[in-house]
């Protein structure tokens, strides 16, 4: 199968409104689990290692570099049908995987052939570490709200509103095979930005980060498109207000051991923002706190006053790679071929007189 | 046709004023020395990290007009004037290459002139030719190097204590990522190629191959083939500036390898940072235009 059939699949399904709901369902699993915890509720943070203690850098700040990994198959929101526990038992977990799995379209033969070919297709790009839920068995990713589900949405204003409206014909006729134009494409296809926004969630493959460290700076560059956000510590302010960028603005500092990175001035111009949120209030902040030799928690809060009704915040574990796998160069718009594709097809189907209803 | 006297002449007068450039600015340095001498033996004694090496952090900037044309060039308009007037042109600038000029191979260079003259053309059309025509600085594909060094654009460098340092250029934010004492061989071709640093006294020393041969040098078509092999070295100055030189082999392409060197800056501005240069989306009405509803397109 060529590379180019896989990529539109992924971008297909990158292209969806629901984006990282898209992503975290077809999402995958960890490493294999090295500290189980035992049973019981979820703990409030991953507790540290025993016997471990933080590794410095030589200028004194807790030593984060390396690659991760983020993958998991636990949900970013809770299923229904787990809407009663945040945490389950041995048993409840393995079922809760299992069909985790399932739904990734692991090995099942419903649907008919052509299904079974996509599904097997699919199946090599996948992230090998994507069976496994987290390891303290969480239902969700999100562990506030205490229900485990993105809050209750604001009612939009009629001109966000108008632009959502606008997005989703757009997503429609990108989704038929009828894109009008290039603007029609989400920001994923475009090549513009891919998973190197934050939040990071766990997504089909390249679910890598590497941090690099320097006085003054933490960077952390994502595999999944080559850029790194550089971010500085030396409490300088943000940018001002109306300075938007794709990636927004990053400020860093240290609270004990736990990165707090705090993001704003983001832009999305015809594109989507995280969840449709409105980039002129969202603000996003992530706390990475080592744990272990090779263990990382990452957990992200996002505020939204004019899209959510209160904040909401995910916790998700990030592990230590072999240092034989390593990042990749991930080039996307230097070749991206099935771009064409998809609009030249359009332009002939419209020739056949198809229209997207 | 090529002129030999002018050539000799660009030669003389570029060597002539690097090397006086390079003793204005390494005063204590050697006389009559080359300038990877001049570079290498300077006096200066760096900041160091823990590790007793040189610290490079920072954002850096180059200031030569490279770019545009590695080699001599005078001012020039810019491809369209009638519409851009002054904001498109060109700046002129003295050449970067030891010697003035690449060693092209006769056929080479007959491939430079013909990518010079349709470094504008792009078509996307075709899979099979989608990198035949066109700069890829123009289409916002990632640099490659040594050109992402020379853009019009700052980088920074990132230096810790582990075992890579991290290159950002803010030109399409590309990054590369240089493994230090890394004996592992690129494991595919890459835009930005693979890159492996080691230290030479105060020098970094990074080798670069298993570089995607679609990139190019310049505006001017210069250019390489997938045998590129970059051996670039960077060296403290001053605090606030590094020597940069790269040496360029190519057997398929050039007739022996060649050396580019000019002083990379510190960027000093209070607060300065990175920024997005994130160009897609300025690339694709030229791309992708001609295949919009009614665009015309087949």
């Amino acid at each position: 199968m060529s590379p180019r059939r896989e990529l539109s699949r992924l971008r297909r399904l990158l292209s969806t409104a629901a984006v990282s709901l898209a992503i975290v369902s077809m999402s995958a699993a960890g490493q294999a689990p090295k500290s189980q915890p035992s049973a019981g509720a979820a703990p409030k943070s991953t507790p540290p290692t025993k016997g471990w203690t933080a590794a410095r850098t030589p200028w004194g700040d807790p030593d984060l570099q390396g690659v991760w990994n983020d993958a998991t198959s636990t949900p970013l929101q809770r299923p229904t049908g787990v809407a009663s526990k945040d945490t389950l038992d041995d048993e409840e977990a393995a079922g809760f995987e299992k069909q985790l799995a399932y739904d990734l379209t692991r090995d099942r033969r419903d649907g008919g052939n052509a299904v079974d070919v996509n599904r097997a297709y699919n199946e090599h790009w996948m992230d090998a570490r994507r069976l496994k839920i987290t390891p303290d068995r969480r239902t969700s990713l999100i562990v506030d709200p205490p229900d485990g589900r993105i809050p209750a949405l604001v009612a939009p204003t009629p001109e966000r509103q108008r632009a959502r409206n606008t997005r989703a014909a757009a997503n429609r006729r990108f989704n038929a095979g009828m894109p009008d134009s290039h603007l029609d494409m989400s920001l994923p296809v475009r090549c513009i930005i891919r998973t190197d926004s934050p939040p990071y969630l766990p997504t089909i493959y390249n679910n890598d980060f590497q941090i690099f460290q320097a006085p003054g700076y933490v960077v952390i560059a994502p595999e999944m498109i080559h850029s790194a956000r550089i971010v500085p510590l030396d409490g300088r302010p943000h940018l001002p207000k109306g300075f938007r960028q794709w990636l927004g603005d990053t400020r860093g500092r240290w609270e004990g051991t736990t990165l707090v990175l705090e993001t704003t001035n983001f832009r999305t111009d015809e594109g989507v923002l995280f969840q449709n949120a409105n980039p002129a209030t969202f603000k996003i902040t992530e706390r990475l706190t080592r744990v272990g030799p090779s263990d990382l928690t990452y957990e992200f809060t996002v505020e939204d006053p004019t899209t959510w009704t209160r904040p909401w915040t995910a916790r998700i574990p990030w592990t230590k790679i072999d240092p034989a796998e390593q990042m990749y160069e991930y080039a996307c718009h230097e070749d991206n071929y099935d771009f064409v594709h998809f609009l030249t097809g359009a332009r002939i189907r419209e020739k056949k007189g198809e229209v997207v209803k | 046709m090529h002129n030999r006297l002018t050539t000799a002449v660009i030669a003389l007068g570029t060597a002539a004023a690097t090397s006086v450039f390079w003793l204005a600015m390494t005063p204590t340095a050697g006389q009559g020395t080359s300038q990877s001498q001049a570079g290498a033996g300077a006096a200066y004694r760096p900041v160091r990290m823990a590790d007793g090496h040189p610290n490079l952090n920072g954002i850096w900037q180059a200031l030569v007009t490279a770019n545009w044309d590695l080699q001599d060039h005078e001012a020039q308009p810019g491809p369209h004037p009638e519409i851009m007037g002054a904001y498109g042109a060109g700046p002129a600038g003295q050449s970067i290459v030891d010697g003035g000029e690449i060693p092209y191979q006769p056929w080479a260079l007959a491939k430079k002139k013909e990518n010079l003259e349709r470094r504008m053309v792009t078509d996307v059309s075709n899979d099979l030719k989608w990198h035949d025509v066109g700069d890829p600085e123009l289409k916002c594909y990632m640099p490659g190097v040594p050109r992402a060094t020379y853009m019009p654009f700052p980088f920074q460098i990132v230096q810790g204590s582990g075992p890579a340092l991290l290159f950002a250029y803010e030109f399409t934010s590309s990054t590369r990522i240089v493994r230090m004492n890394s004996k592992a061989e690129a494991p595919s071709d890459a835009w930005m190629g693979w890159s492996r640093g080691r230290w030479e006294g105060d020098t970094l020393v990074v080798d670069v191959t298993g570089q995607r041969q679609e990139t190019w040098f310049d505006r001017a078509g210069d250019f390489h083939s997938d045998g590129l092999h970059v051996i670039e070295r960077y060296t403290p100055m001053s605090a606030y500036h590094l020597a940069y030189e790269a040496t360029i082999e190519d057997t398929k392409v050039y007739t022996r390898p060649w050396k580019i060197s000019f002083p990379l800056y510190r960027r000093m501005e209070k607060s300065v940072q990175l920024l997005e240069f994130k160009c897609v989306p300025f690339t694709e009405d030229m791309l992708y235009g001609r295949f919009r509803k009614n665009g015309g397109a087949e």
